[in-house]
Parts: C-alpha cells; structure tokens; sequence
C-alpha cells in the first residue's frame, strides 16, 4: 500500500471524529428548582446524532460531492463546516489550523471567515428583496474586507464579469431577476471575498436544466480560475457525477461510503450507494441497472445502538451480525471505502494489505 | 388511432388577465391520453404544463380563462361542463396529486379522516364504513402500520408518507384518470422512485390513464409511453418515448435532451439552451414562441406554425424540424 497512498501535504480541510449530538426533550431552564433536580435525576436527556465520528479531507483544488436523503446529516455537517454550529466533539482543520474550537458566535469576525464562503440552495430566499444585486455581492466585503468605494464598484463589476452577470444588471432587485441570474448573484457573493473552500449547497435545485448546465459550467470554471475548492451538496447524482472529483455518501450521520466519483459510481459497494444509484431515473438505453427499491423507514436518530448498522431495517442484503457489529470504513479500492459487512474489496486491493 | 381516447384535449388556449396585460399561457394545445395510457408532460418552469392541468380539472385560477378549444373526457367536454358536474367527475373519474404533498394536506386533520372524506364524498361509501376503507387505502400505498399512522397529522408523517396520504386520496374512488403535477419534486432519490413505482403499478392495476407532469426527462422516459413537450404554452412536440429520445424533431427537444446531466455525458458535452420563454404578455408573439431561441430559424418561421402529424399519433410544431 505504498505507492497508491498520494503524498502527503496538509489538506485544505481535515475533518477528524466529528460529532453533532442534539439534546431532544432537553428540561427547560425556567423550570423551578424542585423539577431541574427530579429531571437531572431522571439521568441525561436523549441525544439526536446528527453529525456521528465523521472523518475526510478535501484537496486544495479538489470538488468532493456530498449526498444523502433528507435527514442524513448533510446540512448540519455544512453548518459545522461553515462554523455556524459549534460541533460537540472533533476537529476541523482549515490548512492544519484549527477552526473548530472557535465559538460559532466569534467566528463571523475572525480571519478565517472569508476563507469559507457558501452558497445557499434558494437563491431567492438567501438573498435580501431589498438589496439590489450590486449591494448583494458588495455586503460580504464591507463586512470582512472593506474597500474604499471606488474600488468596491470595481471589484463588484470584476466579480459580476466572473460570474457572467451582465453589469446592467446590478442596479436591480432579487425579483426583477431570473433564476439564473439570482444564482450567478450568489455566487459571486460567495467569491468575493476570495475563499479558499466554497460550500454549494444544491445551487441548481430551483433550476431548470437548460439554466442548471449554464451555472455548473460557470462553477467549474471559477474552480480553475480561482484553485478554489468545493463541497458540492446535491441530490441529484447525475450533477454529482458530473462535477465532483470525489463523492461521500452519507446515512443517518455516518459516511457510508467515500470515494474517487468514477470508482463509486461505477462500483458502489454499499447497499445505500446502490440503492441510490439505481433509483436515478435515466433514458439512455443500456444504461439501465437491477432496480433496487428501498423498503421501510429509516431507523430512528436518537441515541441509537452502538452495535447496529445504521441501515438495518431498510437494507435488502442485512444479515445477522448486522445487528450485533456496527460496520466500519474499511479500504474497497484505492482511496475508496465504505462501511458494510458485506462489502467486499477488490482482489488486488487485498493483496496488498496483505 | 380507431378507438376513442379517454381524454382528447384539441385547440385548447388559455388566457390569464392581469395587470401587466393579457397573458397568453396556452396557444391551441393538443394532446390526448388512451385508456391505460401513462404520458408525461415535460417542458420548463413557464411552459404551461401545470395550467393545462388546472384546466382540464377546472380548477384554473379566477383570472384564467379558456379562450378556445375542447377537453373532452368519456364524451364530455369538461371546458363546457356545470360546476356540478365536474363536482361529480373530480374524485369519482378524474383526480390530481398536488406537487407539495404539506400544502395540499389540511394542516389540522387526520390523515385517515381526510381519505375517508373523499370516499363519502364520492365514492359513496357509508360514515361507518369510511374509516375501514381508509385504512384499506393506506395498506394498499404500503404504510406500515396503516391503524397508527390513519390517526396522524401531515406534519407527524415524513415528505414520502405524505405523498402516499396523496395517492391514497386520489385514487380511493378508482378514477379513470390520474393527472401528477410534479409528484416527486422535493423528494429524496430513493423516495421517487417508491413513489413513482406505487403509481405506475397502482395505475396498471386498475387500468386507470396518468398524465404525469414533470420537468425530469429521465422519469418522463423511465415511466411513460408518451411524451408530450411543451415550450412557453405550445406543444411542440408529441411522440412515443423511445422514438423522442433517439430521434427528436423539434430543435427544443434536442436542445433539451442535450441539456439534461445524464451518465454518459461530459460536463463539456451538455449543452445550454440560449435565451428564455419570450414574454407572454406582448401583443406581438411570434407564431412559433422558440424561433427567437432557435439556431434553425428561416423566414417561414414567422408564418403561422405548422403542424405535421404523424400515423402513430406523433406530432412536431415547426417548419424545420430535425
């Protein structure tokens, strides 16, 4: 396993053990003495796991995919990542810095601030109806790198010529905008302030396709241009295939399955991966797969067993031990795991562990 | 096409008044739907896929009003028909599955006692046998534990329960047709596809005609015969799935199916479609809404569209097609 692994240089973030746990059902303060002290005996309140030991890094220049269904995590990890939640356990290294320890509540006057933008997945409601698209993409600098003014409509209309908004645009409003052009607004809100790692939250989610391919080419673009790197949250797997480098695959606060895009797609190895990838409906003869149709309710996220797979209940291959043994990332393929009992790595992979 | 299909919609147009001017949202629409049949309707947000719906059903907004053009469903022609008597057929013979399950549910009811609702409303099932039935209906959308949940509010049930809750409302009384707005829009990957299944199976069961309508071509193809395309109020083009995909007439539905991510593509290879809808609300729309879009356009493109029918029921609106 020596020449697979590539060099080693400090990742632009490094995510180790990561935990989210919310207090459900958490006693209310005001209660009087006498309830607190019945309550604090009744033992700790249920925790929810959001965000449950999540580990990964993304490369400088890198697009690593995030997916997973509604529920799974995914908006609380980019809401720890952005450092708008403060994690309950771990570490978040930005180019070996920590950044996870900061408060959230500091984090938005720190240095590191720019250096982490995101862009929301409702254009129109993530931007202000009463700020025209100039003072939009104008307000992130003010706030983290003021500028005199005459620079500032500069650099506006450098930013808006980036994202391929015609400058006349800029003097009007969210709702004299289209869908495209609100997403461009969003965008180049988002690199104003030169960041070095951009979370996409479902940027094309509102679009419709003959706009959504318009705006992930501009994605892919500025990545180039500006050697940012992206985590890119969709639903659609088909926007992942296409942008993404690397994909993780999340399930009930656990990452299931992280890989090179190719390897993943072409050999998921987990049942959620396959499940997912054979409900993408497609029209392309050929490319038809087995149908694979989850049945049943995800298991529930609080305080749930230690010792069961996280995907027992919905999973069409469960046996035994997948109720006594929680699975673990093991290596599938070169930089390619996943977490399943059942999962088996390539031949050759095997051989070299061995 | 010898037998009579189950709904004929010919020259349909529809106008909304508002105080930007009149809009014309649909321009003489053609589509029809056999019994059994499942067709989708594609086409961008603005081409007028959910008012032909609306219009069909007659629940079109106040504003709206159809200017020309039939519907007709088992010999009636529903633009024409009383309020009563779509009042009668809504339920019974046709009915709609709204596209945000939450909004369409009441808030404030259970959901058993909302199936239940309809069943005595039109399908003439008794207040005492009601609640039974509905039940039957919420195993027959496979809800585990269908006692339980018939006592739950909408927001106690996840977004895919919901949509079920939907189904099972929409085809409690059997209809003969089934019009999808979008069913699966705001659902996860793997809830589509459950969902998208319990309705083609459940519509083959009964022998009951869906018109699913829907912006994704790739669910369009996966799960219906017919596609119908349609771009800013036209149809533009119509014709069996397999025949769209491999070979599209109308220069939108190439440029569509060129847009959408698929598999084999490259980020490079999708291309976009240049401009947008032209503005409904001007007096002078060309006859053909896509020629200022179109890379294909000729002089004969700003004479009246042409429509070229073919045997099998396919249809293409322009003077160049592909």
């Amino acid at each position: 396993m020596t020449d697979q692994t590539p060099p080693k240089e400090t990742p632009l973030l490094d995510v180790t053990a990561l935990y989210k746990l919310f207090a459900v059902g958490k006693p209310a303060a005001r209660f009087k003495r006498p309830v607190k002290e019945w309550l604090q005996a009744a033992g700790p309140s249920p925790k929810l796991h959001a965000v449950d030991n999540v580990n990964f890094t993304i490369a400088r220049g890198e697009t690593m995919g995030l997916v997973g269904e509604s529920g799974c995590g995914k908006s609380t990890l980019v809401r720890l990542l952005t450092r708008l939640l403060d994690p309950t356990d771990g570490s978040i290294r930005l180019n070996g810095e920590e950044i996870g320890q900061m408060p959230a509540k500091g984090f938005g006057s720190s240095p590191y601030r720019p250096r982490v933008q995101m862009v929301f997945q409702d254009a129109t409601d993530s931007l202000n109806p009463r700020y025209t698209a100039f003072d939009a993409i104008a307000d992130p600098i003010n706030r983290l790198k003021p500028m005199p003014s005459a620079d500032l409509a500069k650099r506006v209309a450098e930013l808006a010529d980036l994202c391929g908004l015609p400058q006349a645009l800029l003097s009007r409003f969210p709702h004299q905008l289209s869908g495209g052009q609100k997403a461009r607004v969003g965008i180049a809100r988002a690199i104003a302030v030169d960041p070095e790692l951009l979370i996409l939250d479902e940027p094309t989610a509102a679009l419709d396709v003959s706009v959504q391919v318009v705006i992930l080419q501009l994605l892919d673009d500025l990545k180039q241009r500006l050697g940012m790197s992206y985590l890119f949250v969709s639903h659609d797997l088909n926007v992942v295939r296409l942008l993404c480098d690397r994909v993780m695959v999340m399930y009930l606060g656990k990452i299931v399955e992280i890989g090179p895009a190719d390897s993943v797609f072409r050999n998921p190895r987990h049942p959620y991966t396959q499940a997912l990838l054979s409900a993408i409906p497609h029209f392309e003869p050929g490319a038809a797969s087995a149908r694979i149709r989850l049945g049943g309710e995800p298991r529930s996220p609080i305080d749930p067993s230690p010792n069961v797979c996280r995907f027992m209940g919905r999973c069409p291959k469960s046996i035994a031990q997948c109720e006594t043994a929680m699975p673990h990332l093991r290596p599938m393929a070169p930089g390619h795991e996943a977490s399943c009992h059942l999962a088996e790595p390539d031949a050759d992979l095997v051989k070299v562990i061995a | 096409m010898t037998s009579v299909p189950l709904l004929d919609v010919k020259d349909l147009s529809v106008e909304f008044r508002t105080r930007g001017g009149i809009v014309k949202a649909l321009d003489r629409v053609d589509f029809s739907v056999e019994k059994g049949e499942m067709i989708a309707i594609v086409g961008e947000s603005g081409s007028g896929k959910s008012v032909s719906a609306y219009t069909i059903m007659g629940i079109l907004d106040p504003a709206g009003k159809a200017t020309s053009g039939s519907a007709v469903f088992g010999g009636q022609d529903l633009l024409r028909a009383k309020e009563s008597e779509l009042r009668e057929l809504r339920g019974r013979e046709m009915s709609m599955i709204f596209q945000n399950p939450r909004v369409a549910l009441n808030p404030i009811r259970r959901v058993g006692a909302q199936i239940a609702d309809v069943l005595i409303e039109h399908g003439g099932v008794t207040r005492a046998e009601a609640p039974g039935r509905a039940i039957d209906m919420l195993k027959k959308v496979r809800i585990p534990d269908p006692e339980r949940r018939a006592k739950a509010y909408p927001f106690e049930l996840s977004g895919g329960m919901c949509q079920r809750i939907m189904i099972a409302i929409a085809l409690a009384c059997s209809p003969k047709l089934l019009i999808a707005d979008e069913p699966t829009t705001g659902l996860d990957v793997t809830t589509q596809a459950v969902i998208m299944d319990l309705i083609a199976e459940l519509g083959a069961a009964q022998g009951m005609s869906t018109v699913l309508i829907t912006h994704d071509l790739g669910m369009a193809a996966e799960y219906c015969n017919r596609i119908v395309v349609m771009h800013a109020g036209h149809v533009v083009e119509t014709a069996p799935t397999a025949e769209l995909f491999n070979n599209p007439r109308h220069p939108y539905t190439a440029r569509l199916i060129a847009a959408t991510p698929r598999p084999t593509a490259s980020l490079r290879g999708l291309a976009s479609i240049p401009g947008s809808l032209p503005d409904l609300r001007a007096t002078h729309i060309p006859p053909c809404r896509y020629s200022l879009r179109c890379e294909r356009k000729t002089p004969d493109c700003d004479k009246p569209l042409p429509v070229h029918r073919q045997k099998d029921g396919a249809l293409v609106a322009c003077w160049n097609p592909l």
